[in-house]
């Protein structure tokens, strides 16, 4: 053959550069004229602000929470008797320290939950009202999108926030990602016993597992307890109160959507855009 | 070969070391495991032998189902016995103790499944 390096060299250089070029050229004549596709696909821009009081979805079931704080008020008693029910059913430990505590629902005070609120000027008798607090059961919730092992997973059917406890690793990134503190890690074993002998758990539900050491736990809004027809341990101990009101966000005619409609209600924190599916009537 | 010597009874050696639970215990495997069987039930939820081979991976399918699918709670042999697909209060029912069904062929096999590291094992009678 007697190519000689010049020619090589052209020859290798026009077909680099065709090769560069061809996907180019390609896609300008199937879109007709130069980038005109790259409006079109840019990502749609305007969702950050959702996460108020937004329309909820059509479709499915998202369960939700209406929390009267004025009931709550009233009887300073309801709050204590919602947080034995639900603890006691679910075997949750108290390891009688702050630093350790395991809570699925708790009393915070109103500067301490509504922390976007302005407590400027406010007044004192909200200050001394216990606001029940709990899992917010996200429509968006961060927790799950921090999961490694996918043991945190929002619930097709019901729109819940669940826990699969054979899962988790105990890394506690869902704590992290959680702005509501609605999570608690077990630092000890539920199953042991105080430096007294007394047990972590005070009465063992045999319906209900334990969790063990190492894994993070939360409410999982009764789960166990609507499969089998029951309302959440917590509605059913403010019995007919009204204090906590429990339904499907999605159904309009549902008890909860008429609660809803007819008061003004309040989210936690709802500007991060986790969607909350608690309200609150202050 | 080189070392010859050396080799050769270093082998017996070694086969006599690793195969030392056979022989010391003649051969024998032990007594087979007899897990106590519920006397009012009249039919477990599938075969028997399949349960003796993959109840494990049944319990799973369930915890899978019911956890992060919402599957259905109960269910129905093909002679239609309703049971739980639970392990707490649907297995359990039945088989009433932990200690003479599931401990006798776990021992046996020497595994630890953890699933009473949550799991509330029924209380033991006497």
């Amino acid at each position: 053959m007697d190519a000689k390096r010049r020619d090589f060299l052209k020859m290798a250089g026009l077909s680099a550069l065709a090769g560069l070029t061809a996907p180019a050229a390609v896609h300008m004549l199937v879109n007709k004229g130069p980038f005109q596709a790259n409006a079109a696909t840019a990502a749609p821009v305007g969702e950050a602000g959702e996460g108020g009081h937004e329309a909820a979805p059509a479709t499915g079931v998202r369960l939700g929470m209406v929390i009267d704080i004025k009931k709550f008020g009233e009887n300073q008693e309801l709050a204590r008797q919602c947080i034995e029910a639900c603890h006691s059913i679910h075997n949750v430990p108290d390891y009688g320290n702050a630093k350790d505590e395991i809570k699925w629902i708790w009393t915070e005070d109103y500067e301490h939950a509504f922390t976007d609120q302005s407590q400027y000027k406010r007044n004192t008798t909200l200050h001394e009202l216990p606001i029940m607090t709990l899992c917010n059961h996200c429509d968006n919730p961060p927790c799950v999108r921090a999961c490694p092992t996918q043991a945190t997973f929002k619930s097709k059917k019901t729109g819940a926030v669940l826990m699969d406890y054979h899962r988790c690793i105990g890394c506690r990134f869902c704590m992290a990602a959680c702005p509501y503190g609605a999570r608690s890690f077990n630092w000890r074993d539920p199953r042991g016993k105080d430096a007294k002998g007394q047990p972590f758990i005070k009465h063992l539900n045999a319906d209900f597992p334990t969790r063990t050491r190492g894994v993070v736990e939360k409410c999982n809004f009764c789960a166990e307890r609507l499969a089998v027809g029951k309302q959440p341990a917590c509605v059913e101990a403010c019995g007919d109160t009204g204090a906590l009101v429990f339904g499907d966000l999605n159904d309009p005619s549902s008890p909860i959507s008429k609660v809803l409609a007819e008061n003004f209600t309040i989210q936690r924190n709802a500007a991060l855009g986790t969607k909350p599916s608690l309200f609150y009537i202050i | 070969m080189y070392d010859l010597g050396k080799i050769i009874p270093g082998l017996i050696v070694f086969v006599g070391l690793v195969s030392f639970p056979i022989w010391y215990n003649g051969g024998d495997a032990g007594a087979i495991p007899k897990p106590e069987k519920p006397v009012l039930a009249k039919e477990c939820v599938a075969d028997i032998q399949y349960m003796r081979t993959t109840h494990m991976q049944l319990l799973m399918a369930w915890r899978d189902d019911i956890v992060r699918e919402g599957g259905a709670r109960t269910w129905a042999t093909a002679r239609s016995t309703e049971y739980n697909r639970s392990l707490q209060s649907g297995c359990m029912k039945c088989h009433t103790s932990k200690k003479k069904f599931c401990d006798t062929c776990h021992e046996y096999a020497a595994v630890t499944p953890y699933c009473w590291d949550c799991h509330i094992a029924p209380q033991e009678t006497k």
